[in-house]
């Protein structure tokens, strides 16, 4: 094929995507990396990609020390009880202590903060959450990694990790191909910032046709994260802790403001409250430590997020649905009012266009809830990622391995939804993170722990061939059939993408089995995640474009199958409203109050699964 | 909610291609204006409408649940730093403009180039600060949290 092969050379650090994670590690390379030769490759365009491209109301993670809010043990403390007890605590302290001079740092840029008149702090939505005009919250941040990068190579997908030749499980910089051109990107680097995003879309979406692309975490969320990851054979952990989301119904708008800030509240079909009834037989499931509503005044723990989605799942089948969220009585407040509305409008625009289109206007009457497909991601309230390094002076010595968001491969390190066991660090920890894998980064590269790195022509070539296999497949194939899009010989990216959502729903808890799944299921979903790998080697792109998606479902498989292993080692149902294993309904913390670690050999694809100790902070 | 191009007003100038994240915005090669190749994976993001500079990019909501006649649009403006929307019902009863700053600063000028500003001292290297810390976290004269200074320490297993 008549594509080019583009070869950037002698690159310091490698930022691989730059949504809030990679804009903040480009940033801040800079600082430690004067000289440093620092390059993005995103797969789209810089200023509009990631998961915050169409902007977001709210700062999801913010201490406000400085305001004497809260201190990050107090953030540490809320993350493991809302992830019934399932957090890295080093990789989240570290990552509050640093956040708020994110923020501090994004008020000076120009992003619109409100502040409380009274008293002159910043407006909070929540205890962590503060109130923002974010509409241009990603240009902002794009602004400042464009300062800081040598070049921004915008529309590359990033396909694969490269690996040194003159040392084994050592990174040696990426490859991928240009989204416009077809053109063969190959960067060569002494360390590489996967800061690729988590994976929306490897579930069965509720929402039907056209409209598939309504799903709560972007559609653009390849899983690329973890795709690129696990390729080059880093270690992951927490799979299996998917997130599912309790939102407003088919536009997925969120509900964040609406229950802290506008104070509404939730109420079953028949205007009853429905929660508490649900406690007793949770609390039997789960047991007293993660689900105790006498002591909640004394604690001040919030009820864990899986819990409040078990509560509304069991509802709904108890057959007193829909679920409806209270909007009439604070929406009488014009101002409150208004704040609901731009509040779709600063992240989720799609809500305000169905209630515009179906005439819900909350202040007349309840909109519906409900729960979503299951999503794969470790940057919102759930921790699934790599298994990294943690900082020097908090970890101890079974999370340390030298670098701070080091994965397991030398040279690679993570950020956002590419670290696992992180979770609650929404956009401002995610860019803090990527903050903290660039200082270490300089770091490593310093220290002379890149040197002597070998890529070789053979390496490349055989990449470049794999990357443009499914145009060349195509093309071979095509013209054994009149039209259309039945092949016996290949089939097309959206064709294995259905194939995927059906067998992750049906086989690994989505929403078509109320979330429940079991060893024999898990065990045929395997088998059949197998057969579409196979399949993925015959996948059709009839164009760039279709390339791209082929590449995307890659990712999707690769994310998709580490989950189906880590669903199936943890036996026990930790999180009851993200997922249920039918065979063992319980928490068992006495077997299972580990972290789950898995690896997927590169060589022959065998995945070994490990438990890793689980340390917290003295106190509650 | 996917997005549809109005014939008449769009030049084919090719911005929403641009920016489009999802890489769904192409340019049709026979009447050379733009379109939503892919609308199932459209997140409505309104990305390629607000970087539309002739306004020919509108959103219809998703087949599969929206019932036609419903309009939300919108004007984005880096100079004055706001974005206004407009709001429209399907039974004509609710019409509602919003507008909300998007920067308080004029645009990019205050973010700094970090190859100018000082080098980190080998004691900045060697601790766990990040650019502008510690003032830039807390702005008195605390510095950065630890488990020793907070008495804290990481203790394996179940205890609570």
């Amino acid at each position: 094929m008549a594509y080019q092969t583009i070869i950037e050379d002698d690159i310091d650090i490698l930022v691989v995507g730059a949504g809030l994670g990679g804009t903040g590690a480009a940033f801040e390379a800079r600082y430690w990396g004067k000289d440093k030769k620092i390059v993005i490759a995103e797969k789209a365009n810089i200023h509009r990609s990631g998961a915050v491209a169409q902007g977001l109301y709210a700062i999801n993670c913010y201490m406000g020390t400085r305001f004497g809010e809260n201190k990050p043990e107090d953030h540490v403390r809320y993350a493991r009880i809302d992830l019934m007890g399932m957090v890295r605590e080093d990789l989240l302290f570290d990552m509050a202590r640093h956040v708020d001079s994110t923020v501090h740092q994004f008020e000076e840029w120009g992003l619109p903060i409100m502040r409380n008149p009274k008293t002159g702090a910043y407006q909070r939505e929540g205890r962590w959450q503060i109130m923002i005009h974010g509409e241009s919250y990603k240009p902002i941040v794009a602004e400042a990694a464009k300062k800081s990068a040598d070049k921004v190579y915008n529309r590359i997908c990033v396909t694969h990790l490269l690996m040194d030749e003159s040392r084994p499980n050592r990174v040696a910089g990426a490859i991928g191909f240009n989204v416009r051109t077809g053109n063969c990107h190959v960067f060569k680097a002494k360390a590489v910032i996967v800061a690729a995003g988590g994976a929306s879309n490897i579930f069965k979406p509720r929402s039907v046709g056209e409209g598939a692309g309504r799903v709560w975490y972007a559609p653009w969320s390849s899983g690329s994260a973890y795709g690129l990851l696990i390729g080059a054979g880093a270690k992951m952990t927490q799979m299996e802790n998917r997130i599912v989301l309790a939102r407003f119904k088919d536009g997925y708008g969120p509900v964040g403001a609406y229950f802290l800030h506008l104070k509404t509240y939730t109420q079953n079909g028949y205007g009853e409250e429905y929660e508490s009834k649900w406690w007793p037989q949770l609390q039997q499931m789960v047991g007293k430590e993660y689900l105790d509503p006498d002591s909640w005044h004394l604690t001040h723990r919030p009820i864990p997020t899986c819990l409040r989605n078990h509560a509304l799942i069991s509802e709904v089948n108890a057959g007193r649905g829909p679920i409806h969220m209270v909007t009439m009585e604070a929406f009488q407040d014009p101002h409150l009012e208004e704040i609901g509305w731009h509040n779709f409008l600063g992240m989720t625009v799609g809500q305000a266009v169905l209630w515009a289109a179906t005439d819900v206007d909350p202040k007349n009457e309840n909109p519906e809830l409900t729960t979503s497909e299951p999503y794969v991601m470790g940057s919102h309230a759930t921790g699934c990622g790599a298994w990294c390094s943690g900082p020097e002076d908090v970890s101890p010595p079974e999370y340390f391995w030298g670098y701070n968001r080091m994965t397991t491969v030398e040279g690679l390190f993570g950020a956002g939804d590419a670290v696992g066991g992180t979770p609650h660090a929404f956009s401002s920890g995610s860019f803090t993170e990527g903050r903290l894998a660039a200082k270490a980064a300089c770091k490593y590269i310093d220290d002379g722990k890149a040197e002597g790195i070998r890529v070789s022509d053979e390496q490349i070539n055989r990449r470049r061939a794999e990357i443009y296999k499914p145009l060349e497949h195509y093309r071979i194939y095509r013209n054994e059939i009149t039209a259309g899009t039945v092949n016996p010989n290949y089939i097309t990216p959206r064709q294995g993408l259905d194939r995927l959502q059906k067998l992750m729903d049906e086989y690994c808890g989505g929403v078509s089995t109320n979330y429940m799944t079991n060893e024999k299921l898990l065990n045929i979903g395997l088998k059949k995640l197998k057969y579409l790998e196979e399949d993925l080697e015959k996948l059709g792109a009839e164009n760039i474009h279709e390339l791209l998606r082929a590449w995307e479902l890659k990712h999707r498989h690769l994310t998709s199958e580490a989950v189906m292993h880590h669903t199936l080692f943890r036996k026990e149902t930790r999180w009851p409203g993200y997922y249920y294993r039918g065979d063992y309904l319980k928490l068992d913390d006495e077997n299972w109050h580990v972290l789950t670690v898995s690896r997927r050999d590169p060589e022959t694809g065998e995945y070994t699964m490990e438990k890793a100790p689980c340390y917290h902070l003295v106190e509650d | 909610m996917p997005t549809f191009v109005y014939m008449t007003r769009c030049d084919g100038c090719g911005q929403c291609v641009d920016i489009c994240p999802s890489d769904i915005m192409h340019i049709d090669t026979t009447v050379r204006r733009a379109y939503n190749i892919e609308p199932n994976m459209c997140w409505e993001c309104y990305s390629c409408v607000k970087a539309c500079p002739h306004n020919a990019i509108d959103v219809r909501g998703y087949a599969d649940f929206a019932p036609l006649g419903h309009s939300v649009r919108v004007r984005r403006d880096e100079e004055k730093g706001i974005v206004a929307w407009r709001i429209m019902f399907r039974n004509g009863k609710k019409d509602m403009t919003l507008i909300a700053p998007i920067t308080t600063k004029p645009w990019g000028q205050h973010i700094p180039k970090l190859k100018e500003v000082d080098a980190p001292s080998k004691e900045m290297r060697d601790s766990q600060l990040l650019y502008n810390e510690p003032k830039y976290l807390r702005f008195d004269e605390g510095g950065l949290h630890t488990l020793e200074a907070a008495g804290l320490k990481m203790k394996q297993g179940v205890f609570y």
